[in-house]
């Protein structure tokens, strides 16, 4: 039964990295860029929200509609004013520059916010139980966290598949320059996509400041489990992102029951074993944003 | 006469000259270093060295490779550990354990390499990133290496103190010119010349015969074998070990940054960057985390504006090189008299 609670417990959880992932994998769906500091962004979205409930007394869940449309316009802004200057130089300057990037939010969180840890307190949604029989409960919050997810996953698909602008991210996608030629600004593109990419990894901090404690340097862990859940749901794929975030949540709490330092580091020997049988990912479409 | 016999490719300028005969000289006064008796002063050269070296590794193989890591912690930490466990566990005498910390460290890049290598462009940099947090847990996870607490380096306890710095300065000194005479030869040869023409295009290169994949393979491992034996002269000159230090992102950060603002792609970019680096540090000494943010923000305006770097720009404008890894291809000036006298 302790395992079956693991693995509930590892899917659940699995929602939470999918939100990590999902933005991660529309920006290097779009315009091939790996942004560096997407975990770091989202941590600062979580010190933004801890600002936000500070002053205007509101529980996190209420500060998602500050702190969100903040992350977009940074996202929008970032992409605009400098990541579209480097599309076309080759990978190497767009990874170096949002390296740099997180280091310097990093330490600025670090200067600004102190070491200490901190947390967000949603006025005790986070320690309800919703019990399904034979013994096994799951908390409230981790559910209405995978439900988000789904819910935004759903939410995305519908986007990309449906709309306009999701029309123009499939094209940039496929071929940026004759995206362009077809009359596509997509120097405004891209910083919509990097807009929404911010949006969604806010909610995604926020969610994990609501989940657990976190201080400045928690960034660079939520960057590798978006990348190892992407990795292993298969590039292009939305719902293999969140396979792959279910799968990393599962070999995570799972191995975190077989010896407590061992969580972190079962989940990266899983993605690890993946890409060495599966170098493609579990559920890779050959379309890159679906 | 031909066309072809009016050029000549030239390798050695009056400044690569300059070049060498300077960089005799700076040797010739760190080996006298010592006897100055400055403790202090031989600890900062060490740490300068072991920034400079990690510094030339990274651009070796992000500047000329083409391989953008961001996981070379991950033999920092290896090479740091490799030096412990060989000195206090296997008895092996600590500054000959060194060298042979690096090849410790080589022998993990080869399994590395092959998971590494299933990644392209910019997920190869969190591949190799993910890789070295595996490492860091593995050894946070064993008790023989004092897990999360480290280890503290015991084999040297009973060296007098002056001993132990002057030696593990002279070794310093001795990795410091080995690696940049390593990199300088090894660019300016043959294969040096095939490793530059994968970076810059790699069907290009291998239609023209270059192994794209043994090429890139045997820098990857060598610059884990220079990274390793400098992680252990670090921990050498550190003497207590622990994986978030050892592992840390930082060393690859600093590196980065230090090749990125000095000038990636370059033998004097990192010199300028560590320089650089140093006096940042020193006068930003007060004011925490500063110093960190202000070189993250350098480096990103560096990689905006200016790709070439700090020493890019001067060799732009003065069209200068002391360590010259390329063949310019001139008119010579014989062959042009030779061509008007026609």
């Amino acid at each position: 039964m302790v395992w079956v609670d693991a693995a509930v417990q590892g899917v659940l959880l699995g929602g939470l990295y999918a939100l990590f992932a999902t933005g991660l994998s529309l920006i290097f769906g779009v315009m091939r860029l790996v942004n560096l500091a997407h975990g770091d962004f989202s941590i600062l979205a979580a010190f933004v929200a801890v600002v936000t409930v500070q002053t205007l007394d509101v529980n996190p869940l209420t500060a998602l509609v500050v702190v969100v449309p903040i992350m977009g316009t940074v996202g929008y802004g970032l992409q605009r004013l400098a990541l579209n200057r480097l599309l076309g130089r080759g990978i190497l300057p767009a990874v170096l520059v949002t390296f740099g990037l997180s280091i310097v939010i990093q330490n600025g969180l670090l200067e600004i916010f102190s070491a200490d840890s901190r947390r967000l307190n949603p006025g005790g949604i986070e320690t309800a139980s919703v019990p399904l029989g034979g013994g096994l409960a799951v908390g409230a919050f981790p559910l209405l966290t995978f439900a988000l997810a789904v819910v935004l996953l759903i939410a995305l698909q519908l986007v990309i598949g449906r709309s306009p602008i999701g029309r123009a991210f499939r094209a940039a996608s496929d071929d940026g320059a004759t995206a362009a030629l077809m009359g596509i600004d997509t120097g405004r593109l891209y910083g919509l996509a990097m807009a929404l990419s911010l949006a969604i990894v806010a909610v995604a901090g926020v969610v994990l400041g609501i989940r657990t404690t976190f201080t400045f340097s928690s960034g660079p862990d939520r960057l590798l489990f978006a990348f190892e859940a992407v990795i292993i749901g298969g590039l292009g794929s939305l719902w293999g992102t969140l396979a792959g975030g279910v799968i990393l949540g599962v070999a995570q709490t799972v191995g975190a029951r077989l010896s407590p330092g061992w969580g972190v580091l079962t989940g990266h020997l899983v993605f690890l074993a993946v890409l060495l049988l599966r170098p493609s990912g579990l559920f890779a479409r050959s379309r890159r944003v679906d | 006469m031909s066309a072809t016999a009016a050029l000549e490719v030239q390798r050695t300028t009056t400044a690569s000259r300059v070049g060498g005969v300077g960089a005799v000289l700076v040797v010739i006064g760190l080996v006298l270093v010592p006897w100055s008796g400055d403790a202090g002063f031989m600890r900062a050269v060490v740490e300068f060295i072991a920034l400079l070296v990690l510094a030339q590794m990274w651009n070796l193989l992000a500047g000329y490779a083409g391989l953008v890591s961001i996981g070379q912690q991950a033999y920092v930490g290896l090479g740091g550990y490799a030096l412990v466990v060989l000195a206090d566990d296997l008895g092996v005498n600590p500054f000959l354990a060194v060298p042979l910390a690096g090849l410790v460290a080589a022998a993990f890049a080869l399994p590395t390499a092959a998971l590494v290598f299933r990644f392209r462009d910019a997920y190869f940099a969190v591949g190799t990133w993910a890789v070295a947090e595996v490492y860091r847990l593995l050894i946070a996870n064993t008790d023989a290496l004092g897990r999360g607490t480290g280890r503290t380096l015991k084999a040297v306890f009973p060296l007098a103190r002056e001993t132990r710095e002057v030696v593990t300065y002279g070794l310093a000194v001795a990795i410091g010119v080995a690696a940049l005479v390593a990199v300088y030869w090894y660019l300016r040869s043959r294969r040096g010349l095939g490793l530059m023409a994968v970076r810059d295009s790699e069907p290009a290169s291998a239609s023209l015969g270059v192994d794209v994949v043994r090429t890139r393979l045997a820098v990857y491992v060598a610059v884990a074998f220079g990274t390793g034996t400098t992680g252990a002269l670090l921990y050498l000159n550190l003497l207590r070990i622990s994986p978030d230090a050892a592992f840390s992102i930082n060393w690859t950060a600093y590196t980065i940054f230090i090749v990125v603002i000095g000038g990636l792609g370059t033998l004097e970019g990192p010199i300028v960057g560590t320089l650089l680096f140093f006096l940042l540090r020193h006068a930003l000494a007060d004011y925490g985390a500063w110093y960190m943010i202000l070189l993250g923000a350098l480096a990103v305006v560096a990689m905006m504006r200016y790709p070439q770097g700090l020493w890019g720009l001067v060799a732009e404008r003065y069209d200068l090189n002391f360590f010259p890894v390329q063949r310019r291809v001139r008119r010579s000036l014989t062959s042009v008299e030779k061509g008007s006298a026609r």
